[in-house]
């Protein structure tokens, strides 16, 4: 706007109006994401601040503005509230601890293998992992309840071994709690007993995930790391066949190769994914609205169940928005720290003249990378 | 421009024409019903036997009447009726479920309009004070159940019981579950949840609220505990979940359990799943303080400032008739909520008349605001019942039922 401030008169002539026409042109973009995403979030944000209750809309003059009330009921007043979000969170955190990396890794060697050009029946393999991508959750929730049930085919199969398999979707021992109880430690040591965190005590945050919960590690390891194989199959078809032949002029065996070319040169898919899976394990919802969400001993419940919860069915809203809002920030400070955690770091040092360039190519496609993430979040 | 401001004229005006057209209908249907409305009806359907019923009646009363009436089966009913209330378009008539009522009206959700019918004075004294709020009786009472004890007969036989032996207290509750235990067969199942377990607290003496004071770590509710926690550890009580079934219909119509505690809706299920199954429904045994079962009961709920108020309030009456329940109580289960209904509902089906004799001494779950999520945690604690301390799952109840009485009476 400015340079056509300093422009001479005649010479606005052409372009006069463009700013008016380049509004017009944004408009639609502009009218459907404040309609669907800014001012939804800035509703859902009053709501947090709100004692409203679900009745008629948010903004009618009966709710009241009452601060940071709803925040303080999850986190620092002692209570149920507390108590169901305390555990929501260390639910969730143990199934992302196990879901991330578990999933990245598997969808790596998945997509390494289906890469390999001696591998018959490429196409086959490819689309077999893939399936459970496109297959609705919920259905593969329910397959998986009849696959885990006591007398159901995974105990089966493990039975056949001798080993008699629990109740899964119901058990709610948690894993460390398990193999603490082998040992003969069935109850907390004094220290641990008192509540701590967020009203829970230190022996229930060791915990560990529950069965049930475990039950459903392995099913969204088993849905989406075949949506990540492909990811990583699409970056891996773009390492040249020179690279390749150079690792081998250089002597590299397959798993130098992997550790030194292969994954640095993935670092912009391994971003992706890694922030895929953070932002996806954390909003983990369809899984435990099919199983109920308080089944299990309340172990599977996760935040995003509890603010739909709190919201609808106990018609605490403005709870259930906190929660939604508490658990955003959780993610996008996660994201940030385990973006620090991959930037390209150590070469700089030594040759800097020749890495710079790489660097910055390498730098603007990961944060070009961040940038359809964030995009595809919405 | 001219145009635009021309019909937009036009607009206003065919608006207002439209408008008038409304309120002169409503005042045309002032004293009498009003014709040509759309209700919609929000239904926790127990199954496609009450589905259907519920639709039948709806229509009978939509063709009577010259309105309409579109009755939605739920699939989680609370859920959806929360939507419909923060979308400001909540269903015209809906099933309340008991647990929530006080909630909804603490928080002006539901109008307050059960003095107005016609037969407000039939309903059951204890029916019509559970749908009460602040002194003032707000919703119909649709129907009621109390729970009874189902007793598989073919295993009762297999075991060598006799009419005789039909347990009236806790003792012999004790014994006929472990004489009915076999390696694939359990004596005693239930749902594993307060609305069942509460039935042994209350047999024992103990309440959760006890006037203005809450009462659930008494010694009572922990002798409850215990006695359970006994039937469990003789391997005679094992609940749905331990049996792979959905509740204790199914396990019990799968032969997995040989008695449960449930309500008249288990001939429904039990003619619809497992048609060959006989059995008995009897009063459930005595405890230490005598007989006690709940009675739970859902009511016609309508939202606060309906539009049309008129038409449900008639839809309503029909459904509460002694003739419409009655119908209802036929095709699934239900007993009548009304005085003389619930009498000609014991005479027409004498097979359920234990659950009517159960009215005696019903009493209603809690369901104070807030309590409802005590409650589901206190589900979610009776999980450890097998191994826990009765204190440790009645301690944090204690708590949490105080929290919410604390926040509902503040």
């Amino acid at each position: 706007m400015p340079s056509t401030a300093v422009r001479p008169r005649r010479g606005g002539g052409l372009r006069r109006g463009e700013a008016r026409s380049g509004w017009l042109f944004v408009a639609p973009a502009v009218i459907i994401t404040a309609v669907f995403l800014v001012i939804p979030i800035a509703l859902a944000f009053w709501v947090s601040l709100s004692d409203w209750n679900g009745f008629q809309s948010p903004l009618n003059p009966r709710v009241n503005f009452v601060g940071l009330e709803n925040y303080a009921a999850i986190t620092v007043d002692e209570g149920l509230d507390r108590r169901n979000f305390g555990i929501s969170v260390r639910n969730n955190l143990y199934y992302v601890l196990l879901v991330v990396p578990l999933q990245t890794i598997l969808s790596l060697l998945l997509a390494i293998q289906v890469n390999r050009a001696a591998l018959r029946g490429k196409g086959f393999f490819r689309t077999a992992f893939y399936f459970p991508s496109v297959t609705s959750t919920v259905a593969i929730v329910i397959v998986f309840q009849f696959l885990f049930t006591a007398s159901g085919a995974v105990n089966a199969v493990i039975g056949a071994f001798g080993i008699d398999g629990p109740d899964w979707f119901n058990d709610s021992t948690g894993l460390v709690h398990g193999a603490l109880s082998a040992f003969g430690v069935s109850g907390p040591p004094p220290a641990l007993a008192e509540p701590g965190f967020l009203g829970i005590s230190a022996w229930e945050w060791l915990a560990g995930p529950s069965v049930a919960m475990s039950s459903l590690i392995m099913l969204a390891i088993f849905t989406t790391s075949g949506t990540f194989m492909l990811l990583f199959l699409a970056a891996l078809q773009s390492i040249g066949a020179e690279i390749d032949e150079a690792t081998l002029m250089d002597g590299a065996g397959p798993v130098r190769k992997f550790f030194s070319v292969t994954v640095p040169m993935l670092r912009p898919t391994l971003f992706t994914v890694l922030t895929l899976g953070l932002i996806g394990s954390w909003q983990v919802f369809d899984q435990i609205y099919v199983l109920g969400g308080a089944s299990a001993g309340g172990t599977i419940s996760t935040p995003a169940f509890l603010a739909y919860r709190s919201s609808f069915v106990d018609l605490e809203w403005g709870q259930g928005a906190a929660i939604a809002f508490i658990l955003f920030l959780f993610i996008i400070v996660l994201t940030l720290l385990q973006r620090w955690f991959l930037k390209e770091r150590g070469p700089k040092k030594r040759k800097k003249s020749s890495t710079s360039p790489s660097t910055t190519t390498e730098d603007s496609a990961a944060s070009a990378t961040a940038f359809t993430v964030d995009g595809g979040l919405r | 421009m001219r145009t635009s401001q021309w019909s937009a004229a036009a607009l206003a005006a065919g608006l207002v024409v439209t408008l008038a057209a409304c309120a002169s209908a409503d005042e045309g249907g002032d004293g009498d019903v009003q014709t040509g409305q759309e209700l919609t009806m929000l239904i926790g359907s127990s199954g496609d036997a009450e589905t259907t019923a519920v639709q039948a009646a709806a229509d009978a009363w939509a063709a009577e009447t010259g309105n309409t009436v579109e009755v939605i089966a739920a699939n989680d009913l609370v859920q959806q009726l929360g939507q419909g209330f923060s979308g400001n378009n909540p269903p015209d008539i809906f099933y309340m479920p008991w647990d929530q009522f006080q909630t909804y009206a603490a928080q002006g959700f539901i109008e307050p309009y059960a003095d107005e019918l016609s037969n407000a004075g039939d309903f059951l004294p204890a029916l019509a004070e559970q749908f009460s709020y602040d002194g003032e009786f707000y919703c119909a009472p649709k129907d009621f159940s109390t729970l009874g004890l189902q007793i598989n007969l073919d295993a009762w036989e297999a075991a060598g019981l006799t009419d005789a032996d039909i347990p009236t207290d806790w003792d012999q509750l004790a014994d006929v579950a472990q004489a009915l235990t076999t390696d694939d067969q359990v004596g005693l199942s239930m749902g594993r949840e307060y609305a069942r377990v509460g039935v042994f607290m209350n047999q024992a003496g103990g309440l959760l609220v006890d006037g203005d004071t809450i009462a659930a770590d008494s010694p009572e509710n922990a002798e409850a505990l215990e006695y359970l926690q006994g039937l469990i550890a003789d391997g005679s009580l094992k609940f749905p979940q331990e049996l792979e079934a959905g509740w204790g219909g199914e396990a019990f119509g799968l032969g997995k359990a040989a008695m449960v505690i449930e309500g008249p809706w288990i001939n429904g299920a039990m003619a619809n799943d497992f048609p060959d199954r006989r059995f008995v429904s009897v009063e459930l045994p005595a405890g230490p303080a005598g007989p006690s079962t709940f009675a739970f009961s859902n009511c016609w709920g309508m939202p606060v400032g309906s539009e049309t108020k008129d038409a449900t309030l008639d839809l309503i009456e029909f459904l509460t008739s002694d003739e419409q329940q009655l119908a209802f109580a036929e095709a699934f289960g239900v007993i009548p909520s009304t005085e003389s209904g619930s009498a000609a509902y014991a005479e027409q089906f004498p097979e359920n008349a234990a659950f009517v004799a159960g009215v005696a001494s019903a009493t209603s779950p809690v369901g104070f605001q807030g309590a409802a999520a005590a409650l589901a945690d206190f589900n979610v604690q009776l999980e450890q019942i097998g191994s826990a301390d009765p204190s440790a799952l009645l301690g944090p109840l204690q708590t949490n039922l105080q929290a919410a009485f604390d926040e509902a009476n503040g």
